[in-house]
């Protein structure tokens, strides 16, 4: 080891509590969701409540992911530099740069890894997009949930929307980018193992204990 | 109107209840359908007073019914019935002026009585719109006795004390509207905003629901409180899976699989068959059609939104639980194309994966 390397705090709590209850929440929705779509379980009788529970489920998970929403968004202002928006939204040339540098790396046009102590600068955007998801799956599934709740609140998280489309286009939306998200999570985790193995930096612990291991590289 | 050949000389003056008792009906069944057109609204009962009164001592409004780009459907859904009942009977006594299906006139005498009465009642006058109207190309289309729909629809409904659209098709464009539209047709509310109107929207109406309307104008003046899309609250306010005598079942998770397999005898629920009802907003599950004799559902079909905007374009296909993706073919569902983006996903990482055992998979020497 020609460097010393550094261990690093990276991740503040809020960032990996919230990480880990979506990681939990998409695979309650999926589970769920799947089945509320298509059901792949059938009652042998009557007094059986399996719809009823999937569907139970799905909103309490609902509920769960729109407060980590909320406050993953909200440590976006008051978090680490890490954490901040800032890194979500290339404004910055420095950031476009780095935008080129990571994807260049991941399709093996350039050999240097997108070395960075928070996110790469295509990570960044990526989240940002995934977030935005997040929003429209926030958005569409309590416009599907105002159909039968209907008050002030549920119109303004998502009742609003069937204003603007119809309910069976909103289902099939809402269908959809859960593959789109689904997609994403192969993507990130194997991205996550793969920058790991070729800059050594800890990342796939990183989002455990919230320490990465940087060689200096980073500031650079 | 046409089952009755005497009705035409009892309209002119009286009262609805004068003309019931002519026709046959007691008190008590008067008093009956008071009571169930007064739930049927959503009204407590203590109003069905207000609605006896009202049937006593109104004269029978003057009514036109029109017809353009339509199946006769929604005509057919209020005249058939194996006996008539006294809420079609109050129907036929509506001194019903004009309606191209059932009147004895025809040609230039018909369409006369047609202007007559927008000449000589207007403001004072119903009209019942059936059918699409195409705006396309002038509005040629669709034309009655050289005259445009949309230039019929302008003066009738323009002047009328109020607008009844009656049927999808004159809500919404219906299925004459459906993609492609080749014709540009449109309901009347896109028609004609701003008209006193009510949206009646179904394939085929309900006829209690159109009754019940009626009496409601006849009752308090005024047409009931309706949602954004003009639909009367009471009729489409509620959800059809809420009140589905299915929903157990849905809960349960016990659903048809396969037309004619032991869900669909068993009268499970059809989502899986591809019913609309959780979209779906009407009161078919409470009040049937036909006298309460059944409804899609009950009859072991699942329901396709008949009342709802676009229903050919958005819900379609109908026998599918997720509309079909537009713009990726007929044969693309949802699951398709979601399968594919993750399977794209999957072969993206395995393409990344060998491509770096090929490239060296070397890792980054520290002293880079």
């Amino acid at each position: 080891m020609a460097r010393e390397r550094l261990r690093t705090y990276a991740w503040e709590v809020p960032v990996r509590l919230t990480h880990w209850i979506f990681v939990l929440c998409m695979v309650s929705f999926t589970i769920t969701g799947f089945y509320i779509a298509d059901p792949y379980v059938h009652a042998v009788s009557s007094d059986q409540y399996i719809m009823g529970w999937m569907r139970y489920i799905h909103y309490i998970t609902g509920y769960v992911f729109l407060v980590a929403f909320l406050v993953r968004l909200y440590w976006a202002f008051v978090g680490n530099q890490y954490a901040s928006w800032r890194v979500w939204i290339p404004l910055t040339g420095r950031q476009w740069k780095d935008l080129w540098g990571a994807a260049s790396f991941y399709l093996f046009i350039s050999k240097k890894p997108p070395y960075s102590v928070g996110h790469t600068a295509l990570a960044g955007v990526t989240y940002f997009l995934v977030f935005l998801l997040f929003a429209f799956q926030i958005v569409s599934g309590f416009a599907l949930y105002s159909i039968t709740h209907q008050g002030t609140i549920w119109t303004l998280l998502g009742g609003w929307l069937t204003g603007v489309m119809s309910l069976a286009t909103i289902r099939m939306l809402h269908y959809l980018v859960m593959y789109v998200l689904l997609a994403f999570t192969v993507v990130h985790v194997y991205i996550g193992w793969y920058l790991d193995l070729k800059e050594r930096n800890g990342l796939m612990g990183s989002i455990f204990d919230g320490y990465k291991f940087v060689t200096g590289k980073e500031w650079e | 109107m046409g089952r009755s050949s005497n009705s035409k000389q009892s309209q002119s003056d009286g009262t609805i209840y004068e003309s019931l008792v002519n026709k046959g009906f007691s008190r008590r069944d008067f008093l009956k359908f008071c009571t169930s057109i007064t739930a049927t609204l959503a009204l407590p009962v203590s109003l069905t007073s207000k609605v006896a009164e009202a049937l006593e001592t109104s004269q029978k409004p003057i009514l036109v019914w029109l017809e353009f780009q339509d199946c006769a459907g929604d005509t057919e859904s209020t005249l058939r019935a194996t006996a008539p009942t006294i809420g079609e009977v109050v129907l036929d006594i509506l001194s019903i002026e004009y309606h191209e299906t059932i009147m004895a006139a025809a040609g230039h005498q018909a369409e006369k009585s047609l202007m007559d009465v927008v000449a000589n009642h207007p403001g004072k006058y119903l009209a019942v719109v059936e059918g699409a109207i195409p705006t396309k190309d002038g509005g040629v289309y669709c034309c009655i006795g050289g005259k445009s729909a949309v230039d019929i629809a302008k003066e009738v409904c323009g002047s009328a004390m109020a607008t009844i659209a009656n049927g999808s098709c004159a809500a919404y464009g219906g299925i004459a509207a459906a993609e492609p539209n080749p014709t540009g047709a449109v309901g009347v509310m896109d028609l004609l905003p701003g008209i006193p109107l009510i949206n009646m929207p179904g394939c085929p109406v309900n006829v209690d629901n159109l009754i019940a309307v009626v009496v409601h104008l006849l009752t308090f003046g005024t047409l009931p409180a309706t949602d954004k899309l003009l639909r009367p609250y009471f009729a489409y306010g509620k959800r059809i899976h809420d009140n589905c005598e299915r929903r157990g079942h849905f809960d349960a998770g016990q659903y048809v699989r396969q037309w004619g397999d032991e869900g669909h005898r068993q009268g499970w629920c059809l989502y899986e068959m591809g019913c609309k009802g959780p979209v779906a907003f009407q009161n078919c599950p409470s009040i049937k059609f036909n006298e309460g004799t059944s409804w899609p559902i009950q009859a072991g079909h699942g329901c396709i939104a008949c009342a709802a905007p676009r229903n050919w374009d958005d819900m379609a296909p109908i026998y599918a639980k997720v509309p079909s993706v537009a713009g990726f073919g007929i044969e693309a569902s949802a699951d398709k194309i979601g399968l594919g983006i993750a399977a794209a996903a999957g072969a993206a990482v395995v393409a990344h994966g060998i491509g770096r055992m090929v490239s060296g998979g070397k890792r980054p020497k520290d002293e880079d």
